[in-house]
């Protein structure tokens, strides 16, 4: 064994001269699992109350936004009914809302090749800051000074449509269609800690049982239909107040 | 200023799957081990709870286990004569970060390659002519083969515990099992996964057209289990919660479940998260590696030497590790010269999605490994004659998850908002199933990994550049595939069918697969290899260089089985071999 010999008689004392070395900048783990009982990093859940990014107005078009894109209809509540405007609202004031976790380091060109996806260097909070007033001034010159929110559902509807075909020429119209829809799909369907699928709306519509974390009485029956309500992070709204 | 630490014998860059075996092993061994991991600490009891882990928002969507592109990503064009654009926000694969890697939130699947490819390259030749070979491809033989892999394949799925069912037996075909596989030499530790609905149909259909279906090998595991490091495991309890996810109910294979409990025991190991290796400190002669430099959570630089320098961070990075430190040399396209960042490739994918009446499929009821397989078109267990194609793919019919951020299956043509959606979604959720085929990707001397020019990591380093596409010879084998998948989903009784092969360029945005290989290719001849067939560095002896990195091109198959086992056989040669008489295991 010729590397280690001569410092595995000194192992022990060589890694207390190491820690003593080492500062607390970095984390050094030896001798056990750094584990402790009821340690855990859960998701802080969303609170009801006034918009942390958005203003009034903001808020406003987003609901009705998000009214269009999942309708309160005969099949259950809408996005809006659900709390995606407050689920958008958290997560624009949180690191997604600036794009804190991704590379946005430039240069950004201007022709990027569509398969090589996100090139801009507009983060989620300036999309919807400027999407919204561009969508608003939009309105006001077409619909003689309306705003989106005051529209009817159908020329919403239309007005939609042009932003997703792109005929509704705003600046960066479809990218704003884009991301207002993503937003909306992630909170009706995401967990109701983050402020939206309130009472688990979009779960009960598709019949996706949530959290519960063991099917194995699914697997020993298959093709049967599932019949238990959700479960959420949080629990149910029937155990409790929640 | 950078400090100087005490000398270990060896430093372990990257601490998942690869790092934590080799760690535990060496110290085993006698060495004092230290692991340097520039991601998180993570523990199953503490970052996987079961009460938050089952969160689709936070950890499939806002990414919360993987590298952050801010901290690191590669660059990415589909040509050599185009710009390169770094890849702001991942999509296609997702690359791990933090003890335990992508070992943490992958899926499970745990295959061994075929002994046909290990010999792509001479088998193809010998059957079908050179002219079989596709246009400006890299294609090589490993320099291993299955029968001399496999007693290392049979560690690993020890250690992880792996649910399946054999199929070849010390050379006798088993029922049940994939008659195609490589002979092994016992059973898989613990029983294959329970099937549902979709992987019952699937196995029928395809019994009646002559194939030969099997449950695939599953790192979700089905029965208790103790593994040989004393680590125990818990069953599967079909939570849908696997890619993505750290497993809370110790089911999932994994660094945390299988190795580390055992490591943290062992008195001359000792791991340091958030401290980035930026280089690895060469001689004077470039021919022996002093150590590392690592930079620490506040920006600290330090010197940390070691006689043994094992590299098993993510296959990009360590092919960016060996460039940015100047082990071996650079692969240049144009000259078609050079080894490091040769032979980049991926996974192809083809198949076929078909909407069901009257059924209860529960995609939500899933594990990452849950599915029935067909491996009867899979590498060249079938006559390619004419087909224009070299490689193969495995065929299955599975449910990962029903995670409906995601997973909302609608028909084409179905509006992508609105009450028309929502009744869709709705109608369809329960009604969706697809038989998927996973195909190989060949090696080409216009696939391959540098550094780019332009674009660099907080600490201002170049980002590593990616240039890939699918081939030709990728494209008619997607195709073919898809057509096979459609004929089978057909059979189980579908009446729409849509079929899904490869269409356009290479995209970052749809996620696809993480299997990203080569780049620092295992190999007999140091012109064309970074590696000897230890693993071990032609250039620098005392580094070793673990991970799919090492893949010359990829088979049809998910790579970590193969990764698990070069690591052991890696780790027996360093041991046995190395150890005593350090140099070069295989003269160039």
């Amino acid at each position: 064994m010729a590397l280690s010999t001569r410092r595995r008689l000194l192992a022990g004392s060589a890694l207390f001269g190491v820690a003593a070395a080492f500062p607390a900048a970095a984390r050094t783990i030896a001798g056990a699992m750094p584990w402790n009982p009821n340690e855990a990093y859960p998701p802080s859940p969303v609170l009801p109350g006034r918009y942390l990014f958005f203003r009034p107005e903001e808020a406003a078009a987003v609901d009705a936004l998000v009214a269009r894109l999942v309708p309160n209809d005969e099949l259950g509540p809408g996005a809006k009914e659900a709390g995606v405007t407050t689920f958008i609202d958290r997560q624009l004031a949180g690191p997604y809302g600036g794009h804190d976790w991704l590379y946005m380091q430039g240069p950004f060109p201007a022709n990027p090749l569509p398969s090589q996806g996100l090139q801009s260097p507009v983060v989620p909070r300036d999309g919807y800051r400027q999407g919204l007033a561009a969508l608003a001034e939009y309105c006001r010159s077409t619909y003689s000074g309306k705003v989106f929110a005051d529209l009817p559902p159908a020329e919403q509807d239309k007005v939609l449509t042009g932003l997703e075909k792109g005929e509704v020429k705003i600046k960066d119209g479809r990218a704003f269609f884009d991301l207002l829809l993503a937003n909306t799909m992630e909170g009706f369907f995401s967990d109701p800690i983050y402020g939206g699928n309130r009472d688990m709306v979009g779960w009960k519509l598709v019949g996706f049982p949530g959290t519960r974390y063991d099917y194995r009485d699914v697997m020993a029956k298959p093709n049967q239909p599932y019949t238990l309500p959700p479960v959420a992070i949080g629990g149910q709204p029937a155990w409790g107040n929640r | 200023m950078v400090r100087r630490l005490p000398p270990k014998d060896v430093v372990i860059v990257g601490l998942g799957w690869t790092g934590s075996i080799l760690a535990l092993e060496l110290a085993r061994a006698g060495l004092e081990v230290v692991a340097l991991e520039r991601g998180p600490w993570r523990d199953t009891a503490t970052d996987f709870n079961i009460g938050t882990t089952p969160d689709e928002l936070r950890y499939s969507i806002r990414h919360e286990l993987f590298l952050r592109p801010r901290q690191e990503t590669v660059t990415m064009r589909n040509t050599p004569d185009q710009l390169a654009l770094p890849i702001r926000r991942w999509g296609s694969f997702l690359p791990g970060n933090g003890v335990g890697g992508a070992g943490v939130h992958w899926n499970g699947q745990t295959w061994r390659f075929l002994p046909n490819d290990f010999k792509i390259r001479s088998n193809t030749i010998a059957r079908y002519g050179d002219k079989a070979l596709p246009d400006g491809n890299h294609i090589q033989d490993w320099p291993v083969t299955y029968e001399e892999l496999e007693p290392y394949y049979d560690r690993f799925e020890y250690v992880a515990g792996i649910s399946g069912k054999a199929g070849n037996l010390k050379g006798a075909t088993q029922p049940g099992g994939n008659p195609f596989e490589g002979a092994r030499a016992r059973e898989y530790p613990t029983k294959p996964l329970t099937q549902g609905y979709a992987q019952d149909l699937f196995t029928k259909a395809a019994t009646e057209r002559g194939l030969h279906p099997f449950p695939r090998p599953s790192a979700n595991i089905s029965e208790p289990y103790t593994n040989p490091y004393g680590c125990r495991m818990a069953p599967c309890t079909f939570c849908g919660f696997c890619e993505r996810f750290g497993c809370a109910n110790y089911s999932k294979s994994s660094p945390q479940t299988c190795v580390l409990p055992a490591l943290m025991r062992e008195p001359l190991f000792e791991a340091r998260t958030e401290c980035e290796v930026t280089k690895v400190n060469l001689s004077g002669d470039g021919k022996h590696a002093t150590g590392v430099t690592y930079v620490d959570s506040q920006g600290q630089e330090w010197e940390q030497p070691g006689e043994l320098v094992i590299l098993c961070a993510f296959s990009f990075f360590n092919v960016r590790l060996m460039l940015l430190s100047g082990i071996g040399q650079p692969y240049d396209r144009d000259r078609d010269e050079g080894v490091v960042g040769r032979n980049y490739a991926y996974q192809s994918a083809g198949g076929s999605t078909a909407f069901f009446e009257n059924v209860n499929f529960n995609p939500f009821a899933a594990a990452g490994s849950l599915g029935a397989a067909v491996d009867d078109y899979n590498s060249d267990n079938f006559d390619h004659t004419n087909l224009g194609f070299v490689g193969g793919a495995s065929i299955t019919c599975a449910y990962t998850n029903g995670r409906p951020i995601l997973y909302r299956p609608v028909p084409p043509g179905t509006p992508t908002w609105g009450s028309a959606w929502k009744r869709a979604v709705k109608d369809n959720y329960q009604k969706v199933t697809s038989v998927g085929a996973q195909g190989s990707v060949m090696s080409y001397r216009d696939c391959f990994l540098d550094l780019d020019p332009t674009y660099k990591d907080p600490l201002g380093r170049p980002l590593l550049r990616m240039t890939f596409d699918y081939k030709n010879n990728e494209r008619k084998l997607s195709d073919w595939m898809s057509d096979r998948c459609d004929e089978i989903i057909r059979a189980m009784g579908a009446k729409t069918t849509q079929k899904t092969p490869i269409r356009g360029p290479w995209s970052v945005i749809p996620y696809q697969t993480t299997h990203n290989t080569g780049g620092a290719i295992m190999g007999d001849d140091p012109k064309t290899s970074a590696l000897n067939r230890y693993l071990q560095s032609w250039d620098v002896p005392n580094v070793f260089v673990m991970g799919a990195s090492a893949f010359p091109q990829n088979a049809g198959y998910n790579p970590t089985g193969t990764v698990g086992a070069l690591t052991y056989w890696a780790l027996d040669a360093i041991r046995d071999r190395y150890l005593k008489s350090p140099g070069p295991l295989v003269q160039a």
